[in-house]
């Protein structure tokens, strides 16, 4: 789960983490007041969305008069915002953040993730900050400190600043950066977080460090047990059908194309997009029903996959293993007739009783494609799709 | 010979007076599986099915000289799952709860290492010598004894690879899923090493997907450490980035950790890289 920058800050503030001063814009009539509480004498706006990339995008900008903050939050508050990380979402910007303009020396990074080759945590220092941290790692590799550690003994700033004070000629810049590296890593257990990074870590020309932007992601296998970040969740940036799916222990996420697909299993699903692809095609959405695939599973998950205007067909690709084959196509003609579905609809199974599930889709009285191999009902599903785009355009073009 | 497990393995199953605990555990000893006893705190003395339930994994082990266990209990106590067996001196535990905490796995593998336990998983469909023993949720009858070793990420794309192989006339020595998880217990490179050594195991495929970097440390032991043939899937070619697809470790972050990255570190390295899902079994048939 991802929050705001916003969310973040205030996160790092109340663990002792030194963070610029800022506030939140949510109306454009706060935006004059809140430049001149903070103007030093600029101030830093910058556009609160829960995708990375802003500053490319123009999401982030040095404002100098209250009169540039205003006009920035008016550009932006309520306006569709995406950047390069988005892949062709959108979302809209529901709030600004303006901070003080801070002096910066110099500017570092200090994150802490997952090391998944080593299978624990890591605090990442590199003194190249505002830059990718991947990036800085192929510029210059020597340049980046990584500290391993265990969730029950994360490291004590003494242990930290061993292994950063060669990157610095003074003793109480890297002390600063070890405090708020240890001060960070608790957190990162304390709150069972995937990613919590500070880039920038500034160093002032007073030579004070602090934090100038924050990025976390925490762990969704633990919010159950941090009531607290799961209250940070922001309702409004998932995608209706997402959490839709969810709620009925479905995994969707939307994509662009015209075949929706329902599978059994998430590798299976990801394979199965990949095969529409591969048949001339794309897909509409990635949607796994889980191993079991009850009808109210497939009910659900035809519903939300007809949710997006952009889909032509629909392909069921269902490996019945536990669940039997039969079983699952009852599930499927029960959850078209409901829904009384009208686009064409193609259904490969596999596995236990499968001549039988066949079989009962063969004599219902629903129009289903059935193919025996994932490469026919993949070509069938694209082809359908084309076929039903054409017939729905209009005559005089 | 196999892998991991075999006829010999007696396994106890932790969760088993749960829904899917009853149920696979049944569905284990009916396929051959030495299921000796289950595990449920509070249970003790019951019987699911006809297997003996006791309180704790150490009683259940002492009384029965059990040396694997599966788990199925709740994500949240999972951890204290794991490390009781551990302390039970149980060689392998095979995890198929889902939804664990991260940090949670990083505690249970750092506390298997220690004590030398292996953990299988967790978030996996678990592991099967054809014809001698299933441990976890693997329908059964797509199994058939034969020289294929296969190792993946993950669940029914599995089956639908051991089906098309089983279908093609080969068989399998051991699947394993080794779990979608950030976090897990066994990677690629462990089993690589055991099937290489394995004289039953003639080639190995590996089912892979988007996420982290497994595939390609995986395709660099391969090069390096192995003379029998290595075919490989690699799952989520259409996957955009940041997206969580199902699986927690089935995420692309920047431009790190594509099928397209995998698949060509993994052809550059020697490993007959399958494109298409339907070729599985036809690319393996080549092998033989």
């Amino acid at each position: 789960m991802k929050i705001h920058e916003y969310q973040a800050r205030e996160l790092l503030r109340a663990c002792q983490v030194p963070v610029s001063r800022g506030e939140l814009v949510q109306k454009t009539a706060d935006a004059a007041s809140i430049f001149k509480a903070l103007a030093n004498p600029s101030c830093i706006a910058k556009v609160q969305v829960l995708t990375g990339g802003r500053g490319k995008a123009g999401g982030v900008k040095r404002v100098q008069t209250a009169e540039e903050a205003e006009k920035f939050v008016r550009r932006f508050l309520g306006a569709d915002f995406s950047t390069y990380q988005s892949a062709g979402q959108k979302n809209m910007v529901r709030s600004v953040l303006i901070a003080e303009d801070i002096p910066i020396a110099k500017e570092f990074y200090l994150g802490v993730v997952l090391d998944r080759t080593v299978n624990t945590p890591v605090i990442l220092f590199s003194k190249q900050g505002g830059i990718e941290i991947e990036e800085a790692a192929v510029k210059s590799p020597g340049s980046i400190e990584k500290i391993p550690f265990s969730p029950d003994d994360p490291p004590s700033a003494e242990k930290i600043l061993s292994r950063i004070r060669r990157h610095f000629s003074d003793s109480d810049v890297p002390a600063q950066i070890a405090e708020i590296a240890r001060l960070l890593a608790r957190f990162f257990v304390d709150k069972d977080a995937a990613v919590c990074e500070i880039n920038p870590l500034a160093l002032t020309p007073q030579k004070k460090v602090l934090a100038l932007d924050a990025k976390m992601v925490f762990d969704d296998n633990a919010l159950f047990r941090r009531p607290e970040i799961r209250a940070l969740k922001d309702p409004e940036e998932e995608d209706e059908r997402e959490k839709k799916a969810g709620e009925f222990g479905l995994s969707y996420v939307s994509m662009d194309g015209n075949v929706g697909c329902l599978v059994n299993g998430a590798g299976l699903a990801m394979a199965t997009m990949d095969m529409i692809q591969l048949a001339g095609g794309k897909p509409a959405n990635f949607l796994d029903v889980g191993g079991g695939a009850t009808v109210a599973q497939v009910r659900e998950g035809f519903k939300i996959i007809l949710q997006h205007a952009g889909v032509r067909s629909i392909l069921v690709n269902i490996f019945g293993g536990i669940m039997k084959c039969d079983v699952i196509a009852q599930g499927v003609l029960e959850a078209s007739r409901e829904i009384r579905l009208s686009l064409p609809l193609v259904v490969r199974l596999e596995g236990t009783r499968v001549e039988e599930g066949r079989a009962l889709l063969k004599n219902s009285d629903l129009k289903i494609i059935s193919c025996q191999t994932i490469r026919e009902a993949a070509a069938a599903a694209v082809q359908k799709a084309g076929d039903h785009q054409t017939s729905h355009v209009h005559p005089r073009r | 010979m196999s892998i991991l497990v075999d006829k010999n393995t007696k396994v106890i199953c932790q969760g088993i007076t749960g829904k899917a605990g009853s149920f696979h555990a049944q569905q284990c000893l009916e396929y051959g599986t030495q299921v000796v006893a289950g595990v449920t705190p509070g249970k003790g003395g019951s019987l699911v099915g006809a297997i003996p339930v006791y309180d704790t994994v150490a009683e259940a082990v002492a009384a029965t000289g059990a040396d694997a266990s599966m788990i199925y209990v709740p994500a949240p106590f999972a951890l204290s799952a794991i490390r009781e067996a551990v302390d039970s001196k149980v060689r392998l535990v095979v995890c198929i709860t889902e939804g664990i905490p991260t940090l949670d796995m990083v505690r249970a593998v750092e506390y298997a290492a220690v004590n030398h336990t292996r953990i299988i998983g967790p978030n996996c469909p678990g592991i099967v010598t054809s014809g001698e023993c299933k441990i976890g949720i693997m329908p059964g009858y797509i199994h058939q004894k034969g020289g294929v070793g296969v190792i993946s990420r993950s669940g029914t794309l599995t089956y639908e690879a051991v089906w098309q192989i089983t279908s093609c006339g080969l068989g399998q020595s051991t699947c394993i899923g080794i779990g979608g998880d950030p976090v897990i217990g066994t990677g690629f490179i462990e089993l690589l090493d055991l099937f290489e050594r394995d004289p039953r195991t003639e080639a190995v495929l590996l089912i892979g997907e988007i996420g982290g970097t497994r595939e390609e440390e995986a395709a660099a032991y391969i090069q390096k450490n192995m003379k029998k043939k290595v075919a490989a899937f690699i799952a989520g070619a259409t996957a955009p980035e940041g997206k969580r697809m199902g699986h927690a470790g089935a995420i692309i972050s920047g431009s790190h950790g594509t099928a397209r990255e995998k698949m060509e570190v993994l052809e550059e390295k020697g490993v007959q890289v399958i494109q298409n899902l339907s070729d599985i079994g036809n690319t393996l048939r080549e092998f033989f």
